[in-house]
């Protein structure tokens, strides 16, 4: 194993720094966000023409389709972390993993949501068995197996090592289910009538998909290092370095 | 039993050992070495860590801080676990399996050590005729004394003894110190907590000062 | 002094938890009668209707095992935890992921044989058809033990928690989806008279796959759990 990478890792993963650097970014990813998404949504509600089968309906896909992008990121991030946090035990790791899970669990819900609500006007009802809906659901099930693994410990360090394990497993588990709903969605033949399928998009429509998808993960990064500080300065609420914030806050 | 200490072979050392939960300190740094024949008593008041320090040198916990040294070398779970034995506050006994069928069991993973048999082992702790009462009907003392048979039964070279003496009676006490005795005597090791002052053992054992 | 060999070591801790579930025969009945009840639930939610029971038959008996099964899965290392002898079976010079396997297979032994052998009266009870019946319990013999494998290793982490029984149904229900899926999509093509073998072939190799990593996984997940 190279010893660069435990090392370069310790030295970002060093609370203090990463308590500075998350504070200075944090902002400008939040500003980014908030201005990608504004233009996203003008691109996709106003200039984006409607669609000739959907009309206006489709264009909820501005939000389902990046939301259901990151959900699937998210566990990707939180798996890797924890993947660090368990081989090197890392704290930092430990708490980008533990704080990602519930901010991919919000974008896997507005999925599933928007989803739904976007099945209305298309297959007329408000849940349909759809393979990929499905599959969703089952990793809102993932995500919130690992938050109430990691709360219902005493010690949070234990618990975040017993979710980091359970979050490996998860993502071991993802493309079996995908897998399986879709060769169980074939044998009872559901409606899956195809939303995306391969018809190719126009670019008025693609542009605003992908500045949404770069807005969507500029939250994740502002919201991210939000939670991480303030979990860090729970963590390490005995440490010199939170102390010395603590006065320097309290000095007028 | 510090006569033999001088040419005894080293077996655990630990070199600024410390443990933290949640970030404040259990223990430590703590040094401290232990040879081959020599008994060491871990003393501190309640929530001074002397469980946690057992925990962790029986592999339980992970070493936070500083090093632990087995036979001189670092510490390693597969070299040491056939050595050591821990006794800790839960007695590790099924209550619906009787006091042989829980030794078997034990021996089953351990190993037995050479002439001792469990009937044998029972009778020499005072189990005679208890032998195939179900663990969940004896007494306190007695599921002690049930407990404490492994150390007679299993091989192993360090004892590691969470509070040994509690919820004996004074011949039961006795009974610990006589098998300690003869287990430094036999070239083993022991580290035993304990919350009293105990200076029942014959000669003086080495100490080692946990502060909450 | 005589090292246990790793056979003898194996049925010291199958014959241990054997003997142990044997006292507590009462424990072994309560699966199998929860079982009995949810399957004599379904007809007087639906109707005594014969095509309607007939049709929902294979899923219902499979989704009350695992139910069923589910119910027994937290007091896998429950005990074992409370009065110590789990430390003394991870300190043991074993190798733990062994000893483990072997604790999972006494506890499959002592839940899921005896729910397999109720099954072929649960689904009569339903109705299914007797053709049918070698695939379903050629589909329970993959699937339970691969739920008690799955099982073990979510058991293993949340063994330092408080009571943890609806948690690790939450934590289960995304691992034993694709098992539902295949072992009732194998019955439910039985029935249909189309070919059941694809399923029950993803069936045996995910077991097999289980049996070699899940122990591993359960050893490892135990060691966090108890490192507190």
């Amino acid at each position: 194993m190279a010893n660069w990478i435990p090392l370069w890792l310790h030295k970002l993963g060093s609370p203090p720094i990463f308590y500075r650097f998350a504070g200075l970014l944090r902002p400008w990813m939040l500003a980014f966000a908030v201005l990608l998404g504004a233009v996203a949504l003008y691109g996709g509600l106003v200039l984006a023409p409607p669609d000739y089968q959907q009309s206006d309906a489709y264009r909820i896909i501005f939000i389902h389709v990046p939301s259901a992008w990151m959900s699937l990121f998210i566990y990707g991030v939180m798996a890797i972390a924890s993947f660090i946090a368990l081989v090197w035990r890392i704290k930092l790791a430990e708490v980008v993993a533990m704080e990602s899970a519930p901010i991919g669990a919000a974008f896997t819900f507005i999925t599933l949501v928007t989803g739904s609500l976007w099945g209305k006007p298309m297959w007329g009802t408000w849940w349909t068995w759809d393979a990929r809906l499905t599959s969703e659901l089952v990793l809102l099930f993932l995500y919130l197996g690992v938050i109430g693994l990691y709360h219902s410990f005493e010690d949070r360090r234990q618990g975040a090592r017993a979710a980091a394990f359970l979050a490996i497993i998860g993502i071991i588990n993802v493309p079996i289910v995908h897998f399986s709903v879709n060769w169980w969605n074939t044998l009872h033949q559901g409606s899956t009538i195809r939303i995306l399928g391969p018809s190719k998009m126009s670019g008025d429509m693609l542009w605003p998909l992908l500045t949404m998808m770069a807005a969507t993960k500029f939250y994740y990064l502002a919201s991210l290092f939000g939670r991480a500080r303030v979990d860090l300065l729970a963590m390490e609420s005995g440490k010199d370095w939170v102390r010395k914030i603590a006065e320097d806050e309290a000095a007028p | 039993m510090t006569v033999t200490t001088l040419t005894a072979p080293l077996l655990l050392e630990a070199r600024a050992l410390s443990f933290y939960r949640q970030d404040e300190p259990v223990f430590g740094p703590l040094d401290f070495r232990l040879h081959a024949g020599e008994v060491a008593l871990v003393e501190g008041d309640n929530g001074s860590g002397k469980t946690t320090l057992l925990r962790v040198l029986a592999g339980l916990l992970h070493v936070d801080e500083g090093e632990l040294r087995w036979r001189g070398a670092p510490w390693q779970r597969d070299a040491y676990s056939g050595e050591i034995l821990f006794l800790g506050h839960h007695l590790g006994l099924k209550s619906d399996l009787s006091a042989r069928e829980n030794l078997a069991a034990a021996s089953g993973l351990y190993g037995t050590r050479d002439n001792s048999h469990p009937d044998g082992v029972l009778a020499q702790i005072g189990l005679a005729g208890y032998e195939d009462e179900p663990v969940r009907r004896l007494s306190a003392g007695q599921k002690k004394r049930a407990a404490l048979a492994r150390l007679l039964l299993l091989p192993a070279t360090l004892w590691l003894l969470d509070e040994p003496y509690a919820n004996l009676d004074r011949i039961g006490i006795e009974l610990v110190n006589r098998l300690v005795e003869q287990h430094a005597a036999r070239g083993g090791a022991a580290l035993i907590t304990s919350h009293g002052a105990v200076s029942f053992l014959s000669g003086e054992p080495k100490r080692i000062r946990l502060h909450a | 002094m005589s090292q246990p060999s790793l056979a003898s070591a194996c049925t010291a801790v199958l014959r241990r938890d054997l003997t142990l579930a044997w006292r507590r025969r009462g424990d072994i009945a309560m699966p199998v009668l929860y079982a009995l009840i949810v399957t004599t639930l379904f007809p007087f939610a639906l109707g005594p209707e014969d095509a309607l029971l007939q049709r929902i038959a294979g899923g219902v008996v499979l989704v009350t095992v695992l139910l069923a099964m589910l119910l027994a899965l937290d007091a896998m290392f429950r005990s074992d935890i409370e009065d110590g002898s789990l430390e003394q079976l991870v300190l043991a010079p074993q190798p733990l992921a062994l000893m483990l396997g072997m604790k999972i297979l006494a506890h499959w032994l002592g839940t899921a044989l005896p729910l397999m052998v109720a099954a072929p009266l649960l689904a009569g009870m339903l109705h299914l058809p007797t053709a049918v019946m070698p695939v379903l319990l050629l589909a329970l013999l993959l699937a339970t033990p691969l739920l008690s494998l799955l099982g073990a290793v979510l058991v293993a982490l949340t063994a330092g928690t408080r009571r943890s029984g609806m948690l690790l149904a939450l934590m289960l229900l995304p691992l034993c989806v694709p098992v539902v899926i295949f072992a009732a999509g194998a019955v439910a093509a039985a029935q249909q008279g189309l070919p059941w073998l694809a399923p029950i072939a993803w069936l045996g190799a995910a077991l097999a796959l289980a049996l070699v990593l899940a122990p591993l996984a359960c050893a490892a997940a135990l060691r966090i759990a108890l490192d507190a």
